[in-house]
């Protein structure tokens, strides 16, 4: 995907030629020492080609339209005191620049590179170290971010920030980011109408990726692993996730994705593995969650109260510690032609369905809400003794919850 | 050599041994005589350290056996019924044994095992062999590390008569070696050519420790089944006058 | 001397066919579990019942009724210039040995041929170590009475109450006191039985996901560590050893 980002650059390039730009060379070797000076004397369109080397200048504001290109070993060092990129003004490409420690503030939030009120910004193949917020963007629209590296090593949740935090913008397009180490990977709030693609976020203490309020978005191929509560999509309408893997949130209020008041959205041909929820859905309405394939989680999915009109459907179940638990009374969700691993039924009429239906929701599940302890009862003979009879005579598992015609093979998802 | 002090064993509410003293040496062939059910075995048995007495003690040249092993070296046991497992075949439990047993020095005494023809039957699984077989291969263990005391639970019991001969020819040149022989007997007359002491044992008690020739002279019997008939008949006498009995004999 | 009589046990137990018979029954079991669920992580499961109940029981029922049996070889050993604990020692050692070996063969090739992992190996880790307890479990039965009818009752009652009435129990308590925090009670109460601590070691690799889950601060540091396996592992260690220290007690006192 890279090579499409140069070729835009290089279009972008064409464009500037038209102009009359010029690049200035920065850097301890040329004419211009000082990259704050440089940008002063820049016209907007000029392009500064910044030469190796370490930069400890503060603050730098660009409030012009220009292109910092790094060439080679492009340092700017915000000496844990200052923000050290601000761009106010649109059409600004950032490329090729390592960007560490960032500052820290008390009353505003300090990132390592700002965007505000802009349109057209580019920020290209940059590492962030260290930084509180990696990429904050504040009322921005159609700017690209893309390739960057942005790694910090955080160890508590309120004194971190975000690696790509996004308020009040639209039609952003976020690809090929590696986010590890931050409060959340990616947050977006009141964001619409942006792709968030291929992304790499693991390891952030609270949410991979945490939105709200944003709509008729787009996730795509992104991998969320290890994150401290995982994914959290809240309060947003008209979402899209499609082929994005999930893996390994562990804890009590972990879930691989959050969905949280979500309205007519798809999630689909997505991985969820190993982890302690795969799917929480609390207060969705017509979500599709279809072509999912959940493995060894502890609970595929979790579904809560106010849920309605939603559909399960061609997903696979496998290995899950429990499929599927709800709260009391669930209804009018479309639960058919999932594959699950735990069923037992067969397939008379051959026609790929098995004849008996499934009961997603184990008698188990039912015993460990009522009482949590009773989870270190799991796999014990006298809970395989308990399912055996449910499944014989149910009493305690809902019974309009069911799969009337569960798959006998995988789906190949 | 074998001191037995105050020898007391109950199992649960049955008295099995009471107050037993003894005191057996060298050169002395001992035999352990009584009815049924009168404590002869139990009596070996704590010896060998399998019955754990209630009370008292049993010292070996000196030294207290309970709990202790290695004086075991120096005795060879023949049980009543020998238990062996059954899969074993006999070359391969003599083999264990020797395994077992031998430790560098050991003298093995492999006559009776020539005696017995026991190489002809080697191959045999243990649970095969009849209870005279057994007997034999028992016998053979018994005397096979040359222990200085042997211990002869119902030797000849189940032996054919050409065997018991041989069996009672072996006790016989053990004696004359000087070792202490212990044998319990229900057929009297195998032991009377053999023994020098007799040990009478009733209901748990020891009812008098005499040799052979005093026996004898005081039944006037030769045949050591009529003497033993006869002090039996003579049974008027309580407990302690026969523990008297035992200090006349070890005094004098 | 000190392996002699081991081997001679063992011999023994290799003899009564009874261990190659085991041998082959776990392995044709584990196979087609294996093979005939199309489905490794079903086959585990399956695997799972078969640690936690039938490995134990086998183990148990064949500790109890070896003993017995072997009360010959004991009684000629007795005679012999042999120290008693090392007698019933070597013979808990030759079974659990042969036993532990039994399980490695027959359930941990297959394991290792299909389903290699750290699940596979927990589940064969803990089949060992409820093999070493279910023995001694077996011996202290045994050396407890004279009575053959008598010992493999109280160890079939021993399993029965560990493997299938214990969790009832517990659950049982769990619901009568669901008012109550109750982790650490939990906790206690399923330190107490074996199988258990069996079938929390493999749910530490199986079902870490869900453990997670539970909200109790305890349980989350409790499975969240290294420190769970440790604590399962050393009172299962506790679980061996203490059949085992209870029969030499007993067994150094026993008339035979």
């Amino acid at each position: 995907m890279r090579i499409i980002d140069y070729i835009f650059i290089g279009l972008l390039g064409l464009f500037f030629e038209k102009v009359q730009a010029i690049d200035i060379q920065v850097g301890p070797a040329t004419h211009h020492k000082s990259l704050k000076a440089a940008i002063a004397q820049a016209q907007p369109g000029d392009t500064l080609c910044i030469q190796s080397g370490l930069y400890r200048e503060g603050n730098l504001v660009i409030d012009k339209s220009l292109t910092l290109i790094g060439e080679g070993e492009v340092v700017l060092d915000g000496q844990h005191r200052y923000e050290v990129l601000t761009i106010t003004a649109s059409n600004v490409t950032v490329m090729g620049l390592t960007i560490k420690n960032a500052g820290k503030a008390s009353l505003s939030d300090l990132a390592a590179i700002k965007i505000r009120g802009a349109q057209g910004v580019q920020i290209l193949h940059n590492r962030i170290e260290k930084a509180v917020f990696g990429i904050y963007f504040e009322k921005t629209q159609h700017s690209r971010v893309i390739g960057n590296e942005i790694i910090a090593q955080h160890t508590n949740a309120q004194s971190a920030g975000n690696g790509i935090h996004v308020w009040k913008s639209e039609h952003l397009y976020i690809a090929n980011n590696r986010i590890e180490g931050h409060r959340d990977g990616i947050y977006f709030e009141f964001v619409d109408d942006s792709k968030v693609l291929r992304n790499h976020s693991e390891g952030n203490l609270r949410y991979g990726l945490h939105f709200m309020f944003s709509h008729r978005d787009d996730y795509r191929h992104n991998v969320f692993v290890r994150n401290g509560a995982g994914i959290a999509v809240m309060y947003s309408r008209q979402v899209k996730m499609y082929h994005n893997q999930f893996r390994e949130s562990w804890g009590n209020a972990s879930n691989g994705l959050l969905l949280k008041e979500i309205t007519d959205s798809e999630v689909a041909y997505n991985y969820f593995e190993k982890n302690t929820i795969g799917t929480y859905v609390e207060g969705a309405v017509r979500v599709n969650i279809e072509h999912n394939h959940f493995h060894a989680n502890g609970w595929a999915i979790k579904l809560r109260g106010s849920s309605y009109d939603n559909v399960f459907r061609y997903n696979n179940f496998t290995g899950n510690s429990f499929d599927l638990s709800v709260t009391s009374s669930i209804v009018q969700n479309e639960i058919s032609q999932n594959y699950w691993s735990r069923y037992t039924g067969y397939d008379l009429n051959r026609d790929g369905k098995g004849d008996v239906p499934y009961h997603p929701v184990s008698i188990y599940s039912v015993v460990v809400e009522e009482v949590p302890p009773s989870l270190i009862l799991m796999r014990s003979f006298t809970m395989d003794l308990l399912e055996k009879t449910e499944k014989t005579i149910p009493s305690l598992t809902p019974e309009k919850l069911v799969d009337a015609q569960p798959l006998m093979k995988q789906l190949p998802l | 050599m074998i001191a037995i002090q105050d020898l007391h064993k109950r199992f649960g509410k049955f008295n099995a041994l009471q107050a037993i003293h003894l005191q057996m040496e060298m050169g002395q062939a001992i035999a352990l005589i009584g009815p049924n059910g009168s404590g002869k075995t139990t009596l070996i048995k704590c010896l060998l350290g399998m019955v754990l007495p209630t009370q008292g003690d049993i010292r070996f040249e000196g030294k207290s056996i309970l709990h202790q092993h290695l004086y075991r070296e120096q005795i060879g046991y023949m049980p009543q019924i020998g238990h062996y497992p059954g899969n074993m075949k006999i070359s391969q439990l003599i083999a264990m044994m020797k395994d077992l047993r031998k430790t560098q020095g050991t003298y093995l005494d492999e006559e009776l095992l020539l005696a017995f023809e026991i190489d002809k039957i080697a191959h045999k699984p243990m649970r095969t062999l009849s209870g005279g077989m057994r007997q034999k291969v028992s016998a053979c263990l018994a005397f096979l590390f040359n222990p200085k005391v042997l211990i002869l639970d119902e030797p000849t019991a189940g032996l054919d008569p050409l065997a018991t001969e041989i069996l009672k020819e072996k006790i016989r040149q053990e004696k004359q070696k000087g070792k202490l022989i212990l044998i319990t007997s229900h057929i009297l007359s195998d032991l009377e050519d053999i023994i020098t002491d007799i040990v009478y044992l009733q209901d748990g008690q020891l009812q008098f420790y005499k040799t052979w020739l005093r026996l004898q002279n005081e039944t006037g019997e030769k045949r050591l089944n009529r003497a033993i008939a006869q002090v039996m008949q003579n049974q008027t006498f309580t407990n302690h006058p026969l523990k008297k009995n035992l200090y006349e004999y070890q005094n004098s | 001397m000190n392996t002699k009589i081991l081997k001679y046990v063992v011999l023994d137990i290799l003899q009564s066919r009874f261990v190659v018979a085991y041998t082959l029954l776990l392995f044709a079991v584990s196979v087609s579990l294996f093979t005939l669920e199309g489905n490794v992580d079903k086959g585990i499961l399956s695997l799972l019942n078969v640690v936690l109940i039938v490995v134990p029981l086998l183990s148990v029922v064949f500790s109890t009724i070896h003993f017995y049996n072997s009360y010959e070889f004991i009684e000629l050993l007795l005679a012999q210039p042999v120290p008693r604990l090392k007698i019933l020692m070597s013979q808990y050692a030759g079974v659990a040995l042969s036993l532990s070996l039994a399980l490695a063969l027959g359930m941990g090739l297959p394991i290792v041929l299909f389903a290699y992992g750290e699940v596979g190996l927990s589940l064969l880790a803990s089949g060992v170590l409820l093999t070493l307890i279910f023995t001694a479990i077996g011996f202290l039965s045994a050396v407890l009475t004279r009575d053959k009818a008598k010992g493999i009752g109280i160890a079939l009652l021993l399993w029965f109450y560990f493997a299938i009435l214990y969790d009832g129990l517990v659950l049982y308590i769990l619901f009568s006191f669901s008012d109550y925090p109750l982790e650490k009670l939990t906790l206690l109460l399923v330190s107490l039985n074996p199988v258990d601590l069996g079938r929390i070691v493999i749910l530490l690799k199986m079902d870490i996901a869900a453990l997670m889950g539970y909200t109790g601060a305890l349980y989350q540091q409790f499975f969240g560590s290294v420190l769970g396996i440790l604590f399962s592992l050393g009172i299962m260690v506790l679980w061996w050893t203490l059949p085992i220290s209870i029969s030499s007690l007993v067994f150094r006192k026993k008339d035979l």
